[in-house]
């Protein structure tokens, strides 16, 4: 039991027989404890099965970690449906069989990390798979993607419907496929850069929990500044993908006003990112030892100056939402998701908070500036269109109030953080409440110190099976508004 | 005479329409916007360039854009414009008008069904079920024309309309402007400016074409915004026949009235729902009817 960022010597972890750590991970997680991330893992010459699971209400992090699995294990997830894709995950990295899996299909498309059960057999080719299939007279399949009519990644989206009616889609990933996770164990120096474009819209909640997870396995204290610097920053990562975001599903039902506002309001939210690093997307502000660029108090005012300006804008904008019919019409009681449903998937981010679910890294797992300054998160209840929308906004004004303490907070001169001799034969896992929601890594140091596992779950990766499962019984038509709306990352997810 | 300088007017001005919708929804959102004079410069592209087919679709593909355009021209030669006059005026023309519609879009129709796409065919039924249901609110108005003049052409119509009060004169022009926004794809019932193939109707059932082809639906398009456009000006403009300079100055300013409020209609609300679609249209049936019975 350990706060976020949590470390973990190895040998105190208990290595439970398979029928024990299944057991031990379904009774968490009903008990209403978190699974952050489950994976597979080589240990010597074998392979264990890891999960991180985080108890919300005491901001606690534990790690189980299974004895050596052969070839296969009896499955989890149909007794914990959080663990569907991760388990879909082993089968395809590790080769390992979940038996009992209901739905075991690559989700990557990519060649296993070692041989083992042959469980999709022959080189996998992205989207060339089995798919849930209706028959009957009235029944047809609507397919749409990879290649889209927008400048949008590539995902593959299945329909089965009854004219407009829409029974079930089936979502299809990994043609993003980079090999993120191999490559950061493998290649040192390049690390910062495939944490920066993990999730190229993430960039700075990704490369914080990067960070955090290395203070961890370090021990090295943070500096305050920098922790004040880094909410600011990721407070407008927040600002400028809500933004656009509100916009986006604006245009989606052709409502213009406030999708030409939000765009040129989003812009100008990056704009302030630039400010503080030169990049609009955050790149190259954080590093290893902390924030490779200091706030000046010029530079401070401006940005404070700038974001009251565009607060003014911004609330213009997002309030012509909330005051056209036409608009309420459109959100509201679209793409409902039940929070039961949200709950057994393990939803995170603002779109399990517009079914209810008061989860919030910032609030449950508080670092750094969050820890000092607690912050309430922004709830919805209805799981609609209109409650994603609302929670984004409170979550905008939220995120504006931060940016103009912590900024106060930030100025002056930054002390580097010691992260450079890291703990060996540990583990660290590192929570960072995105603007997407949770995210979550998880790493692993060999016994010289040098990271040898690396494993990042990005929200998307939590959230894709709620867009699927809150377009039952809707309308074709509202899939693009409902997609919109919980704007899922495509590389992040495919890593 | 005085019809055919009517007829040609409308040819040359109709894609000026579908610019200025776009010019207005440009000052709406802050922007400069294209030229209202883009479509013209499309078309002219269109035209130099070859098209592309589907080895799966048949002639039915390559005919649907030219009955589509052949039938706005016949259309528009029974609408009388400014001055009054129809190019071709005959009892039964009200008819021949109504029906000539229907046939632009069965071909579009075909042609959408004929490349085999799961698109378009979606695309294709959502037109067949929304443009049947604007059909009434159009026959009732039609209808009330009918029944005021006892003659079944517009140029016999349009005149004795005058005898009618206001009343159901701007009841009927109101059903037949939410006709006019249905008919012409525009916000609230489809977004001709999305890219989001799962929630479009008229755009998605052009996709597959190219070329001259594309350049006859989209003229074809700004054609029936202008015969539609007129239907709905003449009921509030009910002159005679006739050329008179003050007519034909109003009926133009009535037109790019229409394109105007289009603009600002697109401007300032959001699209509906695809399912509610069908209520918009059954409001455009009830104020027909309100006009009927009152006239």
């Amino acid at each position: 039991m350990n706060a976020n960022p949590a470390r973990f010597a190895l040998r105190d972890i208990p290595r439970l027989p398979l029928s024990a750590f299944r057991a031990g991970v379904i009774g968490a997680v009903k008990e209403g404890k978190t699974l952050l991330a489950l994976c597979a893992m080589p240990a010597g010459q074998n392979m264990i099965l890891c999960a991180a699971l985080g108890l919300r209400r005491k901001g606690e992090i534990e790690i189980v970690l299974s004895e050596p699995v052969g070839d296969s294990y009896p499955a989890l997830t149909p007794d914990c449906p959080q663990a569907h894709l991760f388990e879909r995950e082993i089968a395809e990295q590790y080769d390992i069989r979940p038996e009992g899996h209901p739905w075991l299909k690559p989700v990557r498309f990519h060649q296993p990390r070692r041989q083992g059960a042959s469980v999709f057999p022959g080189a996998p080719r992205p989207g060339v798979c089995d798919y849930f299939a209706m028959s009957g007279e009235s029944v047809h399949e609507v397919a749409v993607g990879p290649v889209h009519a927008g400048i949008i990644e590539p995902g593959h989206f299945r329909f089965q419907c009854n004219g407009e009616h829409v029974f079930h889609l089936e979502i299809e990933l990994g043609y993003q496929h980079r090999g993120i996770e191999t490559a950061l164990a493998a290649n040192p120096k390049r690390r910062l850069f495939y944490m920066e474009a993990a999730a190229g819209d993430t960039t700075i909640a990704h490369t914080t929990a990067y960070c955090r997870a290395l203070q961890a396995l370090s021990g090295a204290s943070a500096d305050e500044r920098t922790d004040a610097l880094r909410a600011a920053a990721l407070e407008l990562e927040r600002l400028a993908n809500h933004t656009g975001d509100l916009g986006a599903m604006a245009g989606d039902i052709g409502y213009l006003p406030t999708m030409s506002f939000c765009g040129r309001l989003r812009g100008d939210y990056l704009n302030m990112t630039a400010l503080l690093c030169g990049s609009r997307f955050g790149r190259g502000l954080f590093g290893e030892k902390g924030a490779k660029h200091e706030l000046s108090i010029d530079t401070a005012s401006e940005l404070l100056n700038r974001l009251s300006r565009t607060a003014r804008d911004t609330e213009t904008a997002i309030d012509l939402l909330w005051d056209t019919p036409s608009v309420l019409a459109r959100f509201e009681e679209t793409g409902k998701l039940a929070p039961q449903i949200a709950r057994q998937l393990g939803l995170v981010g603002p779109a399990a908070r517009a079914c209810g679910m008061k989860l919030d890294a910032r609030r449950d797992f508080p670092t750094g500036y969050y820890s000092k300054n607690p912050l309430e998160p922004a709830l919805c209840h209805t799981g609609d269109v209109y409650a994603r929308a609302r929670v984004r906004w409170l979550e905008i004004r939220n995120s504006l109030e931060t940016v103009q303490r912590a900024a106060q907070q930030a100025v002056g001169p930054l002390e580097p953080e010691d992260t450079g001799s890291l703990a060996p034969e540990s583990m660290a896992v590192a929570l960072e409440e995105g603007w997407r929601g949770e995210i979550c890594h998880l790493a692993r140091t060999d016994k010289n110190g040098l990271l040898d596992f690396y494993k990042v779950t990005d929200p998307s990766f939590k959230n894709w099976a709620g867009l699927a499962m809150s377009l039952r019984d809707q309308q074709v038509s509202d899939f693009p508004l409902c997609n919109k709306s919980f704007n899922l990352s495509y590389c992040g997810h495919d890593l | 005479m005085t019809a055919l300088a009517d007829f040609l007017i409308a040819l040359a001005l109709a894609p000026l329409l579908p610019g200025i919708i776009n010019r207005v929804k440009a000052f709406f959102a802050g922007r400069q916007g294209q030229s209202p004079f883009q479509l013209y410069y499309d078309l002219l592209k269109l035209l130099r360039k070859g098209a592309v087919y589907s080895t799966c679709a048949t002639y039915v593909f390559r005919l649907g854009p030219v009955i589509g355009l052949a039938a706005m021209l016949g259309a528009l030669a029974v609408m009388p414009g400014g001055s009054g006059d129809a190019l071709h005026n005959f009892d039964g023309g009200i008819i021949f008008f109504a029906y000539l519609l229907a046939l632009a879009r069965f071909a579009a129709i075909l042609a959408a069904l004929d490349t085999g796409s799961s698109f378009e065919g979606m695309g294709a039924s959502r037109e067949a079920l929304y443009s049947a249901l604007a059909e009434p609110p159009l026959f009732v108005a039609l209808a009330m024309l009918v029944k005021t003049t006892g003659g079944l052409s517009f140029e016999a119509a349009f005149p004795d309309a005058a005898l009618l009060g206001g009343t159901p004169r701007l009841l009927a022009a109101a059903a037949l402007f939410l006709v006019f926004l249905a008919e012409n794809c525009r916000i609230p019932t489809d977004d001709p400016n999305t890219h989001l193939e799962l929630t479009m109707m008229h755009e998605v059932m052009v996709l597959d074409h190219s070329g001259p082809d594309f350049a006859f639906i989209s003229y074809g398009a700004a054609l029936k915004m202008w015969v539609l456009g007129a239907l709905t000006a003449r009921f509030l403009l009910p002159f005679g026949p006739g050329f008179e300079l003050r007519q034909e100055a109003l009926f133009l300013a009535a037109m790019f009235a229409i394109a105007l409020l289009t603009g600002v209609v697109e401007s300032c609300m959001a699209r509906l729902r695809l399912n509610r679609v069908p209520a918009m249209l059954l409001a455009a049936l009830a104020l027909s009817f309100a006009a009927f019975v009152t006239a």
